[in-house]
Protein backbone atom coordinates (compact mmCIF):
# COMPACT_ATOMS: atom_id res chain seq x y z
CA UNK A 1 0.00 0.00 0.00
CA UNK A 2 1.66 3.68 -1.14
CA UNK A 3 1.74 6.63 1.52
CA UNK A 4 -0.96 8.34 -0.11
CA UNK A 5 -3.86 5.84 0.00
CA UNK A 6 -2.43 5.28 4.00
CA UNK A 7 -3.00 8.62 4.47
CA UNK A 8 -6.45 8.72 3.21
CA UNK A 9 -7.43 5.88 4.99
CA UNK A 10 -6.15 7.58 8.40
CA UNK A 11 -8.06 10.68 7.07
CA UNK A 12 -11.34 8.47 7.01
CA UNK A 13 -11.07 7.21 10.44
CA UNK A 14 -10.08 9.79 11.93
CA UNK A 15 -13.04 11.56 10.39
CA UNK A 16 -15.49 8.86 11.46
CA UNK A 17 -13.82 8.92 15.65
CA UNK A 18 -14.47 12.79 15.50
CA UNK A 19 -18.15 12.84 13.94
CA UNK A 20 -18.91 9.77 16.17
CA UNK A 21 -17.22 10.86 19.11
CA UNK A 22 -18.75 14.56 19.18
CA UNK A 23 -22.34 12.87 18.69
CA UNK A 24 -21.71 11.03 21.74
CA UNK A 25 -20.66 14.27 23.74
CA UNK A 26 -23.96 16.03 22.84
CA UNK A 27 -26.16 12.83 23.45
CA UNK A 28 -24.76 11.33 26.94
CA UNK A 29 -26.50 12.41 30.10
CA UNK A 30 -24.03 12.62 32.46
CA UNK A 31 -21.62 16.35 31.92
CA UNK A 32 -18.69 13.78 32.52
CA UNK A 33 -19.08 11.39 30.39
CA UNK A 34 -19.50 14.44 27.59
CA UNK A 35 -16.50 15.80 28.59
CA UNK A 36 -14.45 12.90 28.11
CA UNK A 37 -16.06 11.76 24.97
CA UNK A 38 -15.08 15.90 23.55
CA UNK A 39 -11.48 14.81 24.82
CA UNK A 40 -11.63 11.66 22.44
CA UNK A 41 -13.05 14.12 19.51
CA UNK A 42 -9.74 16.71 20.54
CA UNK A 43 -7.14 13.62 19.88
CA UNK A 44 -8.88 12.25 16.75
CA UNK A 45 -9.04 16.21 15.41
CA UNK A 46 -4.98 16.37 16.53
CA UNK A 47 -4.71 13.17 14.23
CA UNK A 48 -6.27 14.98 11.25
CA UNK A 49 -3.88 18.01 12.10
CA UNK A 50 -1.15 15.63 11.69
CA UNK A 51 -2.53 14.25 8.57
CA UNK A 52 -2.38 17.98 7.18
CA UNK A 53 1.21 18.37 7.90
CA UNK A 54 0.46 21.33 10.89
CA UNK A 55 2.69 19.30 13.88
CA UNK A 56 2.45 22.24 15.83
CA UNK A 57 -1.03 22.62 15.93
CA UNK A 58 -1.64 19.47 16.56
CA UNK A 59 0.36 19.06 19.45
CA UNK A 60 -1.28 22.47 20.67
CA UNK A 61 -4.47 21.01 20.17
CA UNK A 62 -3.71 17.73 22.66
CA UNK A 63 -1.67 20.39 25.39
CA UNK A 64 -4.15 23.32 25.31
CA UNK A 65 -7.72 21.33 24.69
CA UNK A 66 -7.49 17.94 25.53
CA UNK A 67 -4.99 18.66 28.53
CA UNK A 68 -5.76 22.57 29.74
CA UNK A 69 -9.50 22.95 28.63
CA UNK A 70 -10.78 20.19 29.49
CA UNK A 71 -9.19 19.00 32.53
CA UNK A 72 -10.69 22.89 33.84
CA UNK A 73 -14.13 21.95 32.49
CA UNK A 74 -14.10 18.53 34.44
CA UNK A 75 -12.77 20.08 37.19
CA UNK A 76 -15.59 22.46 37.39
CA UNK A 77 -18.51 19.75 36.79
CA UNK A 78 -17.10 17.73 39.76
CA UNK A 79 -16.84 21.23 41.74
CA UNK A 80 -20.15 21.99 41.14
CA UNK A 81 -21.96 18.66 41.76
CA UNK A 82 -24.23 18.05 39.26
CA UNK A 83 -26.25 14.95 40.08
CA UNK A 84 -29.56 17.50 39.58
CA UNK A 85 -28.03 17.11 36.11
CA UNK A 86 -30.35 19.27 33.56
CA UNK A 87 -33.43 17.36 34.08
CA UNK A 88 -34.84 19.77 37.11
CA UNK A 89 -36.75 21.80 34.43
CA UNK A 90 -38.70 23.88 34.82
CA UNK A 91 -42.17 24.19 32.92
CA UNK A 92 -40.74 27.48 31.21
CA UNK A 93 -37.97 25.25 30.06
CA UNK A 94 -40.71 22.68 28.42
CA UNK A 95 -42.42 25.23 27.11
CA UNK A 96 -39.35 26.60 25.07
CA UNK A 97 -38.64 23.20 23.45
CA UNK A 98 -40.38 23.12 20.47
CA UNK A 99 -38.63 26.48 20.04
CA UNK A 100 -35.52 25.12 20.37
CA UNK A 101 -35.97 21.84 18.00
CA UNK A 102 -36.94 24.17 15.35
CA UNK A 103 -34.15 26.43 15.87
CA UNK A 104 -31.57 22.92 15.89
CA UNK A 105 -33.32 21.72 12.27
CA UNK A 106 -32.93 25.70 10.67
CA UNK A 107 -29.30 24.43 11.73
CA UNK A 108 -29.56 20.94 9.33
CA UNK A 109 -30.69 23.44 6.47
CA UNK A 110 -27.32 25.64 6.78
CA UNK A 111 -25.40 22.39 7.23
CA UNK A 112 -27.35 21.43 4.13
CA UNK A 113 -25.99 24.68 2.41
CA UNK A 114 -22.38 24.37 3.87
CA UNK A 115 -21.83 20.71 2.50
CA UNK A 116 -22.62 22.23 -1.42
CA UNK A 117 -20.31 25.19 -0.41
CA UNK A 118 -17.48 22.41 0.29
CA UNK A 119 -18.23 19.91 -2.83
CA UNK A 120 -18.33 22.43 -5.52
CA UNK A 121 -15.70 24.96 -3.93
CA UNK A 122 -13.21 26.35 -6.46
CA UNK A 123 -10.57 27.44 -4.46
CA UNK A 124 -9.19 30.55 -4.93
CA UNK A 125 -6.81 33.51 -3.29
CA UNK A 126 -2.76 33.59 -3.65
CA UNK A 127 -0.90 30.29 -3.24
CA UNK A 128 1.07 31.29 -0.21
CA UNK A 129 4.85 30.86 0.11
CA UNK A 130 5.31 28.31 2.22
CA UNK A 131 5.08 24.74 0.27
CA UNK A 132 5.23 21.56 2.29
CA UNK A 133 8.41 20.27 1.40
CA UNK A 134 10.31 23.75 2.11
CA UNK A 135 8.19 23.87 5.61
CA UNK A 136 9.16 20.36 6.60
CA UNK A 137 12.90 20.89 5.85
CA UNK A 138 13.03 24.04 7.92
CA UNK A 139 10.94 22.31 10.57
CA UNK A 140 7.09 23.33 10.82
CA UNK A 141 7.78 24.69 14.64
CA UNK A 142 10.53 26.95 13.41
CA UNK A 143 8.92 28.28 10.74
CA UNK A 144 5.68 29.07 12.92
CA UNK A 145 8.14 30.45 15.35
CA UNK A 146 9.90 32.74 13.16
CA UNK A 147 6.46 34.39 12.06
CA UNK A 148 4.87 34.74 15.39
CA UNK A 149 7.70 36.66 16.72
CA UNK A 150 8.21 38.67 13.47
CA UNK A 151 5.63 39.26 11.09
CA UNK A 152 2.78 38.26 13.83
CA UNK A 153 4.60 39.90 16.94
CA UNK A 154 2.25 42.95 17.77
CA UNK A 155 -0.69 40.22 17.45
CA UNK A 156 1.39 37.73 19.80
CA UNK A 157 1.86 40.37 22.66
CA UNK A 158 -1.70 41.27 22.55
CA UNK A 159 -2.41 37.48 22.96
CA UNK A 160 -0.41 37.62 26.12
CA UNK A 161 -1.97 40.57 27.60
CA UNK A 162 -5.68 38.98 26.88
CA UNK A 163 -4.09 35.92 28.95
CA UNK A 164 -2.99 38.15 31.45
CA UNK A 165 -6.65 39.68 31.68
CA UNK A 166 -8.26 36.54 31.87
CA UNK A 167 -6.34 35.66 34.79
CA UNK A 168 -6.94 38.32 36.47
CA UNK A 169 -10.68 38.17 35.50
CA UNK A 170 -11.10 35.02 36.46
CA UNK A 171 -9.40 35.36 40.33
CA UNK A 172 -12.08 38.88 39.98
CA UNK A 173 -15.47 36.83 39.44
CA UNK A 174 -14.58 34.17 41.77
CA UNK A 175 -13.19 35.95 44.69
CA UNK A 176 -15.98 35.54 47.88
CA UNK A 177 -16.73 39.06 48.95
CA UNK B 1 -4.60 7.86 -7.07
CA UNK B 2 -4.85 11.00 -4.47
CA UNK B 3 -1.55 12.10 -3.53
CA UNK B 4 -2.88 14.21 -0.47
CA UNK B 5 -6.50 14.64 1.55
CA UNK B 6 -8.90 16.88 -0.36
CA UNK B 7 -9.91 20.01 1.09
CA UNK B 8 -13.04 19.23 0.11
CA UNK B 9 -13.15 16.23 2.72
CA UNK B 10 -11.94 18.41 5.56
CA UNK B 11 -14.35 21.11 5.18
CA UNK B 12 -17.86 18.26 5.23
CA UNK B 13 -15.56 17.03 7.95
CA UNK B 14 -15.50 20.64 9.31
CA UNK B 15 -19.46 21.21 8.57
CA UNK B 16 -20.32 18.23 10.08
CA UNK B 17 -18.33 18.92 13.66
CA UNK B 18 -19.53 22.62 13.57
CA UNK B 19 -23.40 21.37 13.14
CA UNK B 20 -23.12 18.79 15.56
CA UNK B 21 -21.44 21.81 17.99
CA UNK B 22 -24.77 23.96 17.31
CA UNK B 23 -26.98 21.61 17.47
CA UNK B 24 -25.65 20.57 21.14
CA UNK B 25 -25.66 24.31 22.37
CA UNK B 26 -29.05 24.75 21.06
CA UNK B 27 -30.81 21.53 22.38
CA UNK B 28 -29.04 20.78 25.42
CA UNK B 29 -30.16 22.49 28.61
CA UNK B 30 -26.54 22.37 30.90
CA UNK B 31 -24.12 25.20 30.57
CA UNK B 32 -21.16 23.09 30.79
CA UNK B 33 -22.44 20.87 28.37
CA UNK B 34 -23.00 23.82 26.08
CA UNK B 35 -20.07 25.76 26.23
CA UNK B 36 -18.34 22.36 25.18
CA UNK B 37 -20.26 22.28 22.22
CA UNK B 38 -18.66 25.90 21.90
CA UNK B 39 -15.13 24.32 22.04
CA UNK B 40 -16.39 21.88 19.64
CA UNK B 41 -17.11 24.51 16.98
CA UNK B 42 -14.39 26.60 17.41
CA UNK B 43 -12.33 23.64 16.74
CA UNK B 44 -14.38 22.73 13.68
CA UNK B 45 -13.37 26.25 12.53
CA UNK B 46 -9.80 25.92 13.76
CA UNK B 47 -9.85 22.68 10.68
CA UNK B 48 -10.79 24.64 8.20
CA UNK B 49 -8.01 27.45 8.94
CA UNK B 50 -5.71 24.32 8.74
CA UNK B 51 -7.07 22.37 5.27
CA UNK B 52 -7.08 26.15 3.49
CA UNK B 53 -3.76 27.16 4.38
CA UNK B 54 -2.40 23.38 3.71
CA UNK B 55 -4.57 23.95 -0.07
CA UNK B 56 -2.67 27.30 -0.78
CA UNK B 57 1.00 26.07 1.07
CA UNK B 58 0.11 29.31 3.51
CA UNK B 59 1.91 29.39 6.86
CA UNK B 60 -0.91 31.72 8.17
CA UNK B 61 -3.43 29.10 9.24
CA UNK B 62 -1.31 27.53 11.86
CA UNK B 63 -0.70 31.20 13.60
CA UNK B 64 -4.19 32.26 13.24
CA UNK B 65 -5.21 28.55 14.89
CA UNK B 66 -2.85 29.67 17.52
CA UNK B 67 -4.56 32.66 18.44
CA UNK B 68 -7.91 31.28 18.36
CA UNK B 69 -6.51 28.66 20.78
CA UNK B 70 -5.41 31.30 22.96
CA UNK B 71 -8.92 33.07 22.65
CA UNK B 72 -10.56 29.52 23.51
CA UNK B 73 -8.66 28.87 26.64
CA UNK B 74 -9.28 32.76 28.14
CA UNK B 75 -12.83 32.20 27.49
CA UNK B 76 -12.86 28.53 29.19
CA UNK B 77 -11.08 30.33 32.25
CA UNK B 78 -13.25 33.17 32.12
CA UNK B 79 -16.44 31.27 31.37
CA UNK B 80 -15.99 28.39 34.14
CA UNK B 81 -15.82 30.99 37.10
CA UNK B 82 -18.76 32.67 35.83
CA UNK B 83 -20.47 28.98 35.52
CA UNK B 84 -19.03 28.63 39.18
CA UNK B 85 -19.89 32.11 40.71
CA UNK B 86 -23.63 31.87 39.23
CA UNK B 87 -24.05 28.33 40.58
CA UNK B 88 -22.72 29.40 43.93
CA UNK B 89 -25.67 32.20 43.82
CA UNK B 90 -28.64 30.38 41.92
CA UNK B 91 -27.73 26.86 42.45
CA UNK B 92 -28.58 25.58 38.61
CA UNK B 93 -26.97 25.05 35.90
CA UNK B 94 -29.79 25.39 33.47
CA UNK B 95 -29.25 28.38 31.33
CA UNK B 96 -32.86 28.85 30.78
CA UNK B 97 -33.43 29.28 34.73
CA UNK B 98 -30.42 31.38 34.57
CA UNK B 99 -31.55 34.81 35.04
CA UNK B 100 -29.52 37.60 37.33
CA UNK B 101 -29.72 40.10 35.31
CA UNK B 102 -33.39 40.74 34.74
CA UNK B 103 -34.54 43.54 36.80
Amino acid sequence: MDIASFKVIVFIIAALVAVATSVLMVTRKNPVHSALWMIVTFFAVAVIYLLLNAQFIAVAQVMVYAGAIMMLILFVIMLVHMERGEEGEAGKARRSAKTRIAWALLTIVLFVEVLFGALFFRMTGRIGAYPAEMVNKVGNVKTIGSLLYGQYLFPFEIASILLLVGIVGAVVIVKRK
Amino acid sequence: MLQEIPAGFCFVLSGVLFTIGAIGAILRRNVIVVFMCIELMLNAVNLVFIAAAKALSSMDGSVFVFFIMTVAAVEAAVGLAIFVMVFRLQNTVNPYEINLLKG
